[in-house]
C-alpha cells in the first residue's frame, strides 16, 4: 500500500499548471502564419441554396480563400458518418441522409455550415464572411419533436420518408400486452425530456497545419478522442491516410459527449489547411456553440406500468420519440437505443419490458450524447413512473421502490433488456441516503416551511446507469462500428521514472493523477515520478478516447495489465541479478526480493539493468516498457439512491433546492476528492436539466436559447452543498473492482428533484425544465 | 492603430492596437497571456476575469484601449515563480477544478470577493458573489470551499 | 465587431463636441451593453466616444435630501457607498444585485438609463424615487425619461451628466430576476415619500414606467394587503420562453406586494 495509491485523496497533479494559467488549450496555441477560419451558417432552418457568390468576400482585404461544399466535393471529401447502425422495424437499417460539411444544395438548420472564409486575421475573416452572398429559397421547418413524424409534415430528406429515422420496438409485445391485461393497476405518465445543449466551458476549436514535405496533417483540436477522430477522418473523409494524420486533444476544457463526434468544423480546417497550405485556427464562439455543437435529449414518451396487488412490476411498456435533429451525428443512433431501452429496468425485477422508440428528423441541430446519454432518460421516465405508482398504490416511495428492487443475492442479476448487472446492493444505498437525509424527519421540516409559506418536498431517484463501455462483442452485435476496449503502456525510462501512455483522455476528469496513484500503487514508484500521456495520437498507441464513465473501468485496467507485465518481467531480470531462481523472486512495494533471504533489488534497478544489459538473462528482451489492451467483458453498472429536498415558493414557484443526498455505488475508489467532485459536478448538471437548462427553437426552427443570456446554465447559487456517501459492491467483471462515476450524478438528479417538486406541491407530474413559472402553473391547477 | 501603454503583472507593456481589440484579444494575442479565457460572447462566463485597477473586470466586455494607463493582473501574475498564491493553493487543495477552463476566472473572482468582504468568508456570500462565473465540471461546492479557504489563508 | 474610430474626452463640453462631429457616433459609459452588441456586430458606430475619463460625470454627492450619482459611476461604487446606503439603501441594494460582479466594477448609471433595456433595474429607481437626469442641456424628469423600449427622451448627441434622486421615507426593489441573463423578468420599484406612495415597474412591459394603479391603491393604506386585489393589466405584459404575459401581471402584483412590506 502506497501512501499516493489506490484510495488516496492526492492532489491533483494537473492543477499546478491549470492554477498558473500554464495551460495549454486548443485556442492557447499559435503558430507562424497561421491564418483564421471563420463559417458563414445558414440563417433558415431549411432552404434550398440557390446559388453562392463569394466574389466580394474573396476580393476583401486579407483573405486568403473562400471555399465551399462544391470545393469539398471536387476534393473527394467524405461526408459525416454516423457509426452505429439500428435496424428500423421493416428490417431496413436507419435512414441516413448524406451529411455534407459544408451545405452542397441545402441547408437543414440553423447553424448548418454553408461555406468558409479563411483569413489573415481572425476580425478580417469576420467581416469577409458576412460578404459571401447565398440565394436562400426557404422551405417550411419542422422543429417539434412530438409531431415531426405526422401526416402532411415538411419532408426534410428524401431517403426518410416522414421524417423517420427508424422505428425501434424492443422486446416481447404479446407478452407484455398479456401482462398489462390482467394487472390489478396500470400506472401512466407521459412526459418530456427537456433537450439539452452540453455547454462544456471550453469552445469547441481547431487548428489545422499542413506539412508540405512529409504531406501530414497535425489536427490540434478539442476533442475527447484523438484516435477515433484520427480514424473516422482518414477512413470515412478521406481527410488524410491514417498515418499522415496526426490528432492532438491537448488541454480540453471539458466535454460532457459535446467533444466525442466528428463536426463538419474540425474536418474542414484539417481540410482546409492543405488547400491553402497555410496553418488554419478555428475557435467557436458560444453562440456557434449552441448552434453547432450536438445537443441533447429531446425526447416525447409515455411510459406504463403494470402491478399486482401488492404493488410489485409486473411489465412496462415505454413509448419514445427521439428527436435526432438535421442529420445524424456520430453516435446519434444509439443513444435513444441501446443506451436508453436497455436500462429500462432500473433497480427493480421487473419482468417484461416492451419499449418502442420513433427517431425522427428535425430542421434541428443534431443531436447525439451528452452526458449519461440515454441514461438519463431511461432513469426520468423510470423513476417519475415509480413515484405514479407509489401515488396510484397510496404507497411510501421509498417503500415501493423496496419491494420492486432486485435483491442483493441476485446478481449478477439478467435483466428482461439485455443488460447483465454486474453487483449491487440497492437496499443498503437507500437505507443509507434515507438515514443520511433524515427522512423521518421531513414531516416536521415539511410543517416548519409550511409557516414560512413555502411547499416542502421530498423526492428519491434509484438509478442504475451502464458505463465502462464496453464489451467489443456486444457493441458488434449491435451495430457498432468499433471495438470499444482501452490501451496502455506503461513505461520506464533507465533513470527509473515511468511514463504512462493511455488511450483515454482527460478534460477534467484526472487521470493525470488517477492513473498515477494506480501505477504508484501496483508498481512501488514514487508518485511524483510517474507521468501519464494522453491526447496525441503521435505519442500514444491507439486508444479509444474517454466517454461512458469508462476511462478507469476500462482504462485503469489496460494500465494495471501494463504493469502487471512489467512486474513479471522484471522477476526474470531480478532472479538473474541476484542470482536466484525466478519462482522464489516476490515482487511487494516496488521492490523484487528472494524469498527467504534479504537480498532485494528495487524496480528502478531492474530498469536500469534492461536498459543496460550487461549482464542480464538470456531469452529475456531488453527494455522495460509494456503494452496492454483490455475488452471488458461487461459493462460496469454503478448505482446508487439520490434524495432531494425543495422548498416551493407558491407564490412565484420558485424551487430551492436546501437539501440533496447521494449514496452511490461506484465499487472501489482510486481518489475519493475526485470521485465526489465528479458526482458534485454531475448531480448540478442534472440539476440544471431539472430546473434551468431547456434548449428551444420556435416553429420556424429559429434558436431561441443561443447564448447564455436565454440558456439558463446552474450557477454557484442555484444549489446548496451536498450530502455525498457510497455504498460500494464489488463488481466481478472488473480486475480493478471498480465502476464509473462520472455520468451518475446526471443521471440520478432529474428525478430526484422533479419528484421532489411534485410531492411538494401535490402534482401528478412537472415537466422539466420546471422553471417558476412552470411551477407556479402546476401550484395553480394542483389547488 | 492606436498606442497603449499599461501594466500587466507589474511589467510595463505597449502595445499597438485596433480600437475594436478587446482587452482580452490583447492579453492572449498579443501578449500570449492565454491564461485568461474566452467562455462566451455575452460577458457571462467569467472565464476572462482579470483585475483591472484592482477590481475585477470581465476582459471580453472592455476594449485595450480603454485599459491604457491601467494596472492589468492576470492569473499568471498572482504566483512567486512556482509557489501558488494562497488562493491559487486553496483550489488545488479543495480540489476546486476540474478541466481547469473557468478556473483562472474563478480565482480572479475569488480574490475580488476577498478585496470586497474580508476573509471570513460564509458560503451564501461566495455563491451570491459568485453569479458571473459558470463553471460545468465541478457543481461550485468545491469552488465555494476553496475561495472560503484560500481567503482564510490571505488574512494568515 | 466593425472597425471604427475612438476617443477618449476629458470634459463633457469636448465629448459633446465629439459626438456632434461623427457621423454615426456613439457613446461608451461602461460598456456592458454596448460592446457585447457591437461584438455581435448588430451596432456599428464610426465613432465610440468613451466617457470614462471624465471625471466631473463621476462621484456620489448627498445635499439635503438629494442625492446626486454622477452619469458615470459604477453600480459597484453606488452599492459600497456608506452615504447612498445611509439616504436611499434600497438604491444601494438595487445597484448590487445588476448583473454580477465584474460587471457592476464596469457598468454605470448613465449607462443604463441611456441604454433603457426593458429588463434593466435602474429605470424603475429613476421613475419611482422622482429623479430628476441632469443632462449637459437640461433636467429631465425621471418619470419622462423612458418613452420606449430602448428609447429615451435624451435627444441627438444629448449627454447624462447626473441623476438626482431625492431621499424618500421608505424603498425597496423587489426583482424576479431571469435565471439566464440575470435581468429582471419583473421588478417593482416602491416609495412612501412625504409626496404620497410612487412605484414603477421595469421587465414586465416593454419599458419600464410610472405604476400608477399600484401607487392608486397604495395611496390610502401603504401595506401589502392593500394590494390584495390588484391586477397588472395582462395585455400589456410581455411574454417569452423565461415568462409568460399571465405570469408576468401575477409577478408584478407579488413583487409589489414584498417590496412594500420590505419598506415597513
Amino acid at each position: 500500500m502506497q501512501e499516493n495509491g489506490i484510495g488516496a485523496s492526492v492532489r491533483r497533479k494537473e492543477d499546478q499548471r491549470f492554477l498558473l494559467g500554464k495551460g495549454r488549450y486548443t485556442d492557447d496555441i499559435n503558430v507562424a502564419g497561421q491564418t483564421y477560419a471563420v463559417f458563414v451558417r445558414s440563417p433558415h432552418a431549411h432552404a434550398v441554396i440557390e446559388g453562392i457568390d463569394a466574389r466580394a468576400a474573396a476580393a476583401a482585404p486579407g483573405v486568403v480563400a473562400v471555399l465551399t461544399g462544391e470545393d469539398l466535393a471536387a476534393d473527394g471529401i467524405g461526408p459525416l458518418i454516423c457509426g452505429v447502425v439500428v435496424t428500423s422495424d421493416d428490417g431496413e437499417p436507419h435512414r441516413a441522409p448524406a451529411h455534407p460539411a459544408l451545405a452542397q444544395g441545402k441547408v437543414n438548420y440553423v447553424g448548418d455550415h454553408v461555406a468558409v472564409v479563411i483569413a489573415e486575421t481572425l476580425a478580417q475573416a469576420r467581416d469577409a464572411a458576412e460578404l459571401v452572398e447565398v440565394n436562400y429559397r426557404p422551405l417550411p421547418a419542422v422543429a417539434s419533436t412530438a409531431d415531426a413524424a405526422s401526416d402532411g409534415r415538411q419532408q426534410i430528406h428524401q431517403e426518410a420518408p416522414n421524417n423517420i429515422c427508424f422505428n425501434w420496438p424492443f422486446g416481447d409485445k404479446a407478452a407484455n400486452d398479456e401482462a398489462f391485461d390482467s394487472a390489478h393497476k396500470v400506472s401512466s405518465i407521459e412526459l418530456v425530456n427537456n433537450r439539452m445543449v452540453t455547454n462544456p466551458m471550453e469552445p469547441r476549436a481547431a487548428l489545422g497545419e499542413y506539412n508540405s514535405g512529409t504531406e501530414e496533417i497535425t489536427l490540434h483540436m478539442t476533442t475527447q478522442n484523438p484516435h477515433v477522430h484520427r480514424l473516422v477522418l482518414a477512413a470515412f473523409n478521406q481527410l488524410a491516410p491514417e498515418h499522415k494524420l496526426r490528432v492532438v486533444g491537448p488541454d480540453v476544457g471539458g466535454g460532457f459527449g459535446a467533444k466525442i463526434f466528428v463536426y463538419a468544423e474540425e474536418l474542414v480546417v484539417g481540410w482546409a489547411c492543405r488547400k491553402v497550405n497555410r496553418p488554419v485556427k478555428w475557435t467557436a464562439d458560444r453562440t456557434e456553440a449552441f448552434m453547432s455543437d450536438a445537443h441533447g435529449r429531446d425526447h416525447v414518451t409515455k411510459a406504463e406500468m403494470a402491478l399486482d396487488e401488492n404493488s410489485k412490476f409486473l411489465a412496462m411498456r415505454v413509448h419514445t420519440t427521439a428527436n435526432l435533429g438535421a442529420y445524424l451525428s456520430t453516435f446519434a443512433t444509439m443513444v435513444p437505443s441501446y443506451l436508453y431501452a436497455f436500462l429500462f429496468a432500473g433497480q427493480y425485477a421487473t419482468p417484461l419490458i416492451y419499449s418502442e422508440v420513433k427517431a425522427v428528423f428535425t430542421n434541428t441541430a443534431p443531436v447525439d450524447a451528452s452526458r449519461g446519454a440515454g441514461r438519463p432518460e431511461a432513469t426520468y421516465l423510470l423513476e417519475r413512473l415509480v413515484d405514479v405508482c407509489a401515488a396510484d398504490m397510496e404507497l411510501d416511495p421509498a417503500e415501493i421502490r423496496r419491494r420492486n428492487f432486485i435483491p442483493k443475492d441476485a446478481f449478477p442479476y439478467q435483466t428482461p433488456v439485455v443488460q447483465c448487472y454486474d453487483s449491487g446492493d440497492y437496499e443498503a444505498a437507500l437505507d443509507k441516503a434515507m438515514e443520511l437525509a433524515d427522512y423521518s424527519g421531513f414531516e416536521a421540516r415539511a410543517a416548519e416551511a409550511k409557516n414560512r409559506g413555502k411547499l416542502r418536498g421530498i423526492g428519491f431517484s434509484s438509478y442504475v446507469e451502464a458505463c465502462g463501455i464496453a464489451p467489443s462483442a456486444a457493441v458488434g452485435q449491435l451495430g457498432g462500428g468499433v471495438g470499444l476496449w482501452e490501451s496502455a503502456q506503461v513505461r520506464f525510462n533507465p533513470t527509473g521514472n515511468v511514463q504512462v501512455f493511455t488511450g483515454t483522455h482527460s478534460h477534467g476528469q484526472g487521470h493525470e493523477t488517477t492513473f498515477a496513484q494506480l501505477v504508484c500503487d501496483q508498481l512501488g514508484v514514487p508518485f511524483e515520478n510517474i507521468e501519464v500521456i494522453h491526447g496525441d495520437t503521435a505519442k500514444t498507441q491507439f486508444g479509444m478516447g474517454t466517454y461512458g464513465s469508462r476511462s478507469l473501468a476500462v482504462g485503469g485496467v489496460a494500465i494495471a495489465k501494463a504493469c502487471d507485465k512489467l512486474i513479471a518481467k522484471g522477476k526474470k531480470i531480478a532472479a538473474h541479478a541476484m542470482e536466484a531462481a525466478e519462482g522464489d523472486i516476490e515482487f511487494t512495494d516496488g521492490n523484487y526480493t528472494v524469498a527467504g533471504t534479504d537480498k532485494a533489488m528495487n524496480i528502478a534497478e531492474v530498469a536500469f539493468n534492461a536498459y543496460v544489459p550487461h549482464s542480464y538473462p538470456e531469452g529475456v528482451e531488453p527494455g522495460f516498457d509494456e503494452n496492454a489492451f483490455f475488452d471488458p467483458m461487461n459493462f460496469s453498472f454503478p448505482a446508487g439512491t439520490h434524495i432531494c429536498e425543495v422548498e416551493v415558493d407558491p407564490a412565484t414557484g420558485e424551487v430551492e433546492i436546501v437539501d440533496y443526498t447521494a449514496v452511490d455505488d461506484f465499487g472501489k475508489l482510486v481518489n475519493p476528492m475526485i470521485v465526489e467532485g465528479q458526482v458534485h459536478g454531475g448531480i448540478v448538471h442534472g440539476i440544471g436539466q431539472a430546473l434551468l437548462e431547456g434548449c428551444h427553437y420556435d416553429e420556424n426552427g429559429q434558436l431561441v436559447t443561443a447564448s447564455y443570456m436565454d440558456y439558463a446554465m446552474p450557477r454557484a447559487d442555484n444549489a446548496p452543498d451536498f450530502r455525498i456517501d457510497y455504498a460500494p459492491t464489488d463488481p466481478p467483471h472488473n480486475p480493478l473492482g471498480v465502476k464509473g462515476c462520472g455520468e451518475a450524478g446526471a443521471i440520478g438528479a432529474p428525478p430526484a428533484v422533479i419528484n421532489a417538486i411534485a410531492n411538494a406541491i401535490g402534482a401528478k407530474h412537472v415537466e422539466m425544465p420546471a422553471t417558476p413559472e412552470t411551477v407556479w402553473r402546476a401550484c395553480q391547477s394542483a389547488v | 492603430m492606436s498606442t497603449i501603454n499599461l501594466a500587466v503583472n507589474g511589467q510595463s507593456v505597449s502595445g499597438e492596437v485596433e480600437p475594436r481589440t478587446l482587452l482580452v484579444e490583447f492579453l492572449r494575442e498579443q501578449l500570449r497571456l492565454t491564461g485568461t479565457h474566452v467562455g462566451c460572447d455575452t460577458s457571462q462566463c467569467g472565464a476572462c476575469v482579470v483585475m483591472v485597477d484592482g477590481k475585477s473586470v470581465k476582459s471580453c466586455t472592455m476594449l485595450a484601449v480603454m485599459a491604457d494607463g491601467c494596472d492589468v493582473t492576470t492569473i499568471e501574475g498572482l504566483a512567486e515563480g512556482t509557489e501558488l498564491h494562497p488562493m491559487q493553493q486553496a483550489f488545488m487543495d479543495n480540489h476546486g477544478l476540474q478541466c481547469g477552463f473557468c478556473t483562472p476566472g474563478m480565482v480572479m473572482s475569488g480574490l475580488d470577493i476577498v478585496n470586497r468582504h474580508g476573509n471570513e468568508l460564509d458560503a451564501d456570500t461566495v455563491r451570491r458573489e459568485l453569479n458571473g462565473n459558470i463553471c460545468r465540471c465541478t457543481g461550485y461546492q468545491n469552488i465555494v470551499k476553496a475561495i472560503r479557504a484560500g481567503a482564510r489563508a490571505m488574512g494568515d | 465587431m466593425y472597425e471604427f474610430s475612438y476617443h477618449r474626452p476629458a470634459s463633457v463640453a469636448e465629448a459633446a463636441e465629439l459626438i456632434a462631429n461623427a457621423a454615426d457616433g456613439k457613446l461608451v459609459a461602461g460598456g456592458q451593453t454596448l460592446l457585447p452588441t457591437m461584438k455581435h456586430r448588430l451596432a456599428s458606430p464610426s465613432d465610440v466616444i468613451d466617457l470614462g475619463g471624465i471625471a466631473e460625470m463621476s462621484g456620489i454627492v448627498v445635499n439635503g435630501n438629494i442625492v446626486t450619482v454622477g452619469a458615470m459611476t459604477t453600480h459597484a461604487e453606488v452599492a459600497a457607498s456608506s452615504e447612498i446606503r445611509e439616504a436611499i439603501p434600497a438604491l444601494a441594494a438595487l445597484a448590487g444585485n445588476i448583473g454580477d460582479p465584474a460587471v457592476r466594477n464596469r457598468g454605470t448609471l448613465g449607462g443604463s438609463i441611456a441604454n433603457n433595456d426593458p429588463a434593466a433595474d435602474y429605470p424603475a429607481a429613476v421613475i419611482a424615487l422622482g429623479a430628476t437626469v441632469r443632462t449637459n442641456r437640461r433636467e429631465i424628469a425621471g418619470e419622462d425619461f423612458f418613452t420606449a423600449m430602448f428609447e429615451t427622451a435624451l435627444e441627438e448627441d444629448e449627454i447624462i451628466v447626473a441623476v438626482d434622486f431625492p431621499r424618500p421615507d421608505a424603498a425597496s426593489y423587489m426583482k424576479f430576476e431571469n435565471p439566464a441573463s440575470r435581468y429582471a423578468i419583473v421588478g417593482v420599484f416602491v416609495a412612501r415619500t412625504a409626496a404620497g406612495p410612487r412605484a414603477a415597474v421595469t421587465g414586465a412591459t416593454a419599458c419600464a414606467h410610472r405604476a400608477w394603479r399600484l401607487e392608486e391603491a397604495l395611496q390610502a393604506d401603504f401595506s401589502a394587503s392593500a394590494l390584495d386585489d390588484f391586477e397588472a393589466p395582462v395585455d400589456k405584459m410581455n411574454a417569452d420562453i423565461h415568462a409568460g404575459a399571465e405570469y408576468r401581471a401575477h409577478l408584478v402584483k407579488v413583487m409589489a406586494q414584498r417590496a412594500v412590506a420590505a419598506c415597513a
